[in-house]
């Protein structure tokens, strides 16, 4: 190990190699990053031009709809459009932004760091998964400009509708196989890095929180991906070749009844595809949580509460999500053999939960913490995601889940996860990790604004909807006044819209410092937030294969204010 | 490639007693047991939800399906052959078992190919009915899976042994791994074999 850094800086690879097909695992984390904030910014325009329509069905939206003038002639939403952008919205944020995000972009940079590897165990495959995952979210938005437009079946594609579809659902199921085959390959390079290259003296025990939050989740994505891409493949035969996996006999659209075979079973794919988008959701939250834990042991500067009971939790966690897929479809008629089953695991699947929750909150007690911006996003994250995890609860149990099923409820609950959740979780990690990746802070005080704005306008976006559901509005909903219950709530709609492009208008300080600060950001040193983990013991940015010294560890991963040491933190590589 | 030395890239790792290429293989082969489960789990759920449903030897060729699984018994022999002449330094032998796994692997697509124009002559095509559905996106599927493994085994091959002559370690694990993978796609037509032609 020790004569290969020696001959690192002899030949210079090209441009294109060293930024472009790259296979050093920063460079792709960059990519990814970059990448998934771009996915996740369109995801939420899509969103916000939904928002419109809710807030105001029917009106022509100034300025902005004069440009679209095919989904929104005069600037007025067409309710083809709307189920465009919602079905795109989903596909988008989940498996083109936070799961490139999480997964691709932090455990791809930061990972490899923290175990003390030069990099990951198989680059070029690594560079596979982004150069796999671009052209798949490109083909996702191209499905756009085919003729009838984007997908309009949701993000979950339920046959017989996404069946009978037009084109844009065929290039959803191929994107989906790029995307889902990207996946594939960086999961499995994650598994095999963190077990095989860890360094000396980092036991399984001694990893920091986040490294084993990505290995849960890569086992997560390596087994619950293939059978949605069963799913698709049987999906893509029924739309290509004509066969009727999903049609059952006798349908009949639009008064015709359908020229198949039929013998189908729509149900077969709600199986197949929440057998994947359940284990998916805990993918979405378990990175944010390992973020999450790295922030907070490092701002309360005292070592993470009940690190053995998180690991265990989160394997339990992992492990139960495999079997919890069900509580998605109580309203199919399934049986109640079966949802009573459902109910149970879910019950139980929400025990680990809590007890990560926990952990974290009995973390920061009793602590001096320091409010930097990554810390806050980390506090923020608790009492949201303990909302959106909470407000599960009903959705879980079969008896309220009749009454709350497809309301707003729902989309307030999963969005308290995932938006104030998992992406307050996300951008904690960006503040946190930016000094090493450009040897720059970024501006604490936009940093600030941009936090204060982003967390009022995240629960004037989500609060609300808990109201809505609870009154009775369905989702996906194109005009919310049709109905007498939704005419009463409509003014919730405006100040859910109005919170929606406040937030929008929040993310300016953030894209600003985020760009700025690469060259007017407050230089630091290697390690300026005084922590533990071994990414901090590079060089800043770290040079290409990491680490100056093979490095060795000693300790465990959060040994902060240990009594009668010098300094309040004790890094994992530095003896005794 | 990377100028990076990744440990444990042939040699295995002192606890795993695994390279990383061949961890990496099992964790690929653990997914595709997923993806085909999910396939076998739907065909279960159409056949036990369907009215009717042909029974297999009625419909398709046994007497082919059985030299071909025949075939592909014999590929993996002599793919595990093919490995281990390498490990007895052989690479002759090597060439000649590798060139007879590939030669079997052209055979059962060969075979493949009369079956289904075979179908397609008496009108029989994925949409007739799910029977013939789930008969051509599974087998269908694992021909996929087969020309993949041609690909892997022609490079091996040819320009892959290479490098044999600078790390012979190296390659005889990229052979195996190759028969790791092999030695799946043999037996997920075990599976496809009874299930589809003789229940």
């Amino acid at each position: 190990m020790a004569d290969q850094h020696a001959d690192h800086g002899h030949h210079e690879l090209s441009w294109w190699r060293k930024y472009v097909f790259s296979t050093d695992h920063k460079i792709i984390g960059i990519q990814y990053t970059v990448t998934a904030l771009v996915f996740l910014f369109f995801g939420f325009t899509l969103m916000m031009l939904m928002r419109w329509q809710l807030a105001y069905p029917g009106k022509a939206l100034p300025l902005v709809g004069s440009l679209l003038n095919v989904g929104m002639p005069g600037g007025v939403m067409q309710p083809e459009f709307y189920n465009m952008l919602g079905a795109m919205h989903g596909t988008i944020m989940v498996f083109m932004g936070i799961v490139p995000l999480a997964v691709g972009g932090f455990g791809n940079y930061v990972m490899p760091l923290q175990i003390g590897a030069p990099d990951m165990a198989f680059p070029r495959i690594n560079m596979a998964s982004y150069w796999v995952f671009l052209p798949g979210g490109l083909l996702m938005l191209a499905s756009f400009f085919v003729p009838g437009g984007a997908p309009q079946s949701g993000w979950t594609s339920y046959p017989p509708l996404s069946d009978i579809a037009t084109t844009g659902q065929t290039i959803w199921l191929l994107a989906m196989v790029l995307l889902i085959t990207s996946s594939l390959l960086g999961s499995i390079n994650f598994i095999v890095t963190i077990v095989q290259m860890r360094a000396k003296g980092l036991s399984f025990f001694r990893l920091p929180f986040f490294v084993w939050a990505q290995f849960v989740t890569a086992f997560l994505l390596l087994l619950a991906f293939p059978p949605l891409e069963g799913a698709a493949v049987l999906q893509l035969m029924d739309r290509v070749a004509g066969t009727s996996f999903f049609l059952p006999s006798g349908l009949v659209i639009s008064g015709e009844p359908l020229k198949v075979a039929g013998g189908g079973n729509p149900l077969l794919w709600q199986h197949l595809f929440w057998f994947l988008a359940h284990p998916e959701v805990y993918v979405l939250i378990l990175p944010g949580m390992g973020i999450v834990a790295e922030v907070v042991a490092n701002n309360t500067r005292k070592p993470l509460w009940g690190y053995r009971l998180l690991v265990y939790s989160i394997i339990f966690l992992g492990f139960m999500s495999f079997v919890v897929w069900a509580h998605h479809m109580f309203m199919t008629g399934m049986g109640t053999t079966m949802s009573t089953f459902f109910q149970t695991t879910t019950m139980i699947i929400s025990v680990p939960s809590v007890v990560i929750l926990t952990c974290f909150l009995i973390s920061l007690y009793g602590a001096a913490i320091r409010f930097t911006t990554p810390m806050l996003f980390a506090t923020a994250f608790l009492p949201m995601f303990a909302i959106g995890g909470l407000t599960g609860l009903p959705l879980g149990l079969t008896a309220s889940d009749i009454y709350l099923h497809d309301t707003f409820y729902v989309i307030g609950h999963f969005h308290y996860v995932v938006a104030p959740g998992t992406i307050f979780a996300l951008m904690a990690g960006i503040y946190h990790w930016y000094p090493k990746v450009t040897g720059r802070k970024m501006s604490e005080r936009l940093g600030k604004v941009h936090f204060w704005l982003s967390f009022i306008a995240m629960n004037g976006v989500f609060m609300p909807m808990f109201f809505q559901g609870m009154a009775g509005l369905s989702r996906r909903l194109y005009d919310p006044t049709v109905y007498v219950w939704g005419k009463n709530i409509q003014p919730l709609n405006v100040v859910i819209s109005w919170s929606a492009w406040l937030l929008a208008i929040a993310q300016i300080p953030f894209i600003w410092n985020f760009f700025a600060s690469i060259k007017s950001g407050e230089k630091v040193n290697d390690n300026p937030w005084e922590a533990t983990t071994l990414e901090w013991a590079t060089p800043t940015p770290p040079p290409h294969g990491n680490f100056v010294t093979e490095p060795q560890v000693y300790r465990d991963p959060y040994e902060y204010s240990v009594p009668g040491k010098p300094a309040d933190f004790s890094p994992q590589h530095v003896e005794a | 490639m990377s100028d990076i030395a990744i440990p444990y890239m042939v040699k295995p790792h002192p606890v795993t007693g695994l390279p990383n290429g061949k961890l990496g293989i099992w964790l690929f082969l653990a997914s595709e047991v997923m993806l085909f489960g999910a396939l076998f789990s739907s065909y279960v759920l159409l056949r036990t939800g369907a009215e009717s449903w042909p029974r297999g030897a009625d419909e398709l060729n046994v007497p082919l399906a059985t030299v071909n699984t025949m075939v592909l018994i014999i590929s993996s022999v002599t793919m595990v052959m093919s490995w281990a002449s390498l490990k007895m330094k052989n690479l002759a032998k090597y060439r000649l078992y590798m060139g007879l796994t590939v030669l079997c692997a052209f055979i059962f697509l060969v075979i493949k190919y009369f079956e289904y124009t075979s179908k397609f002559h008496h009108n029989h095509f994925p949409s007739t009915s799910n029977f013939f559905g789930i008969y051509f996106t599974l087998t269908g599927l694992h021909g996929i899976h087969v020309i993949g493994g041609i690909i892997v085994n022609v490079y091996l091959l040819t320009a892959g042994t290479s490098l044999w002559h600078t790390d012979p370690e190296h390659f005889t694990n990229r052979v195996e791994n190759a028969g790791l993978y092999w030695h799946f796609v043999d037996l997920v037509w075990i599976f496809l074999f009874p299930s589809l032609y003789l229940l």
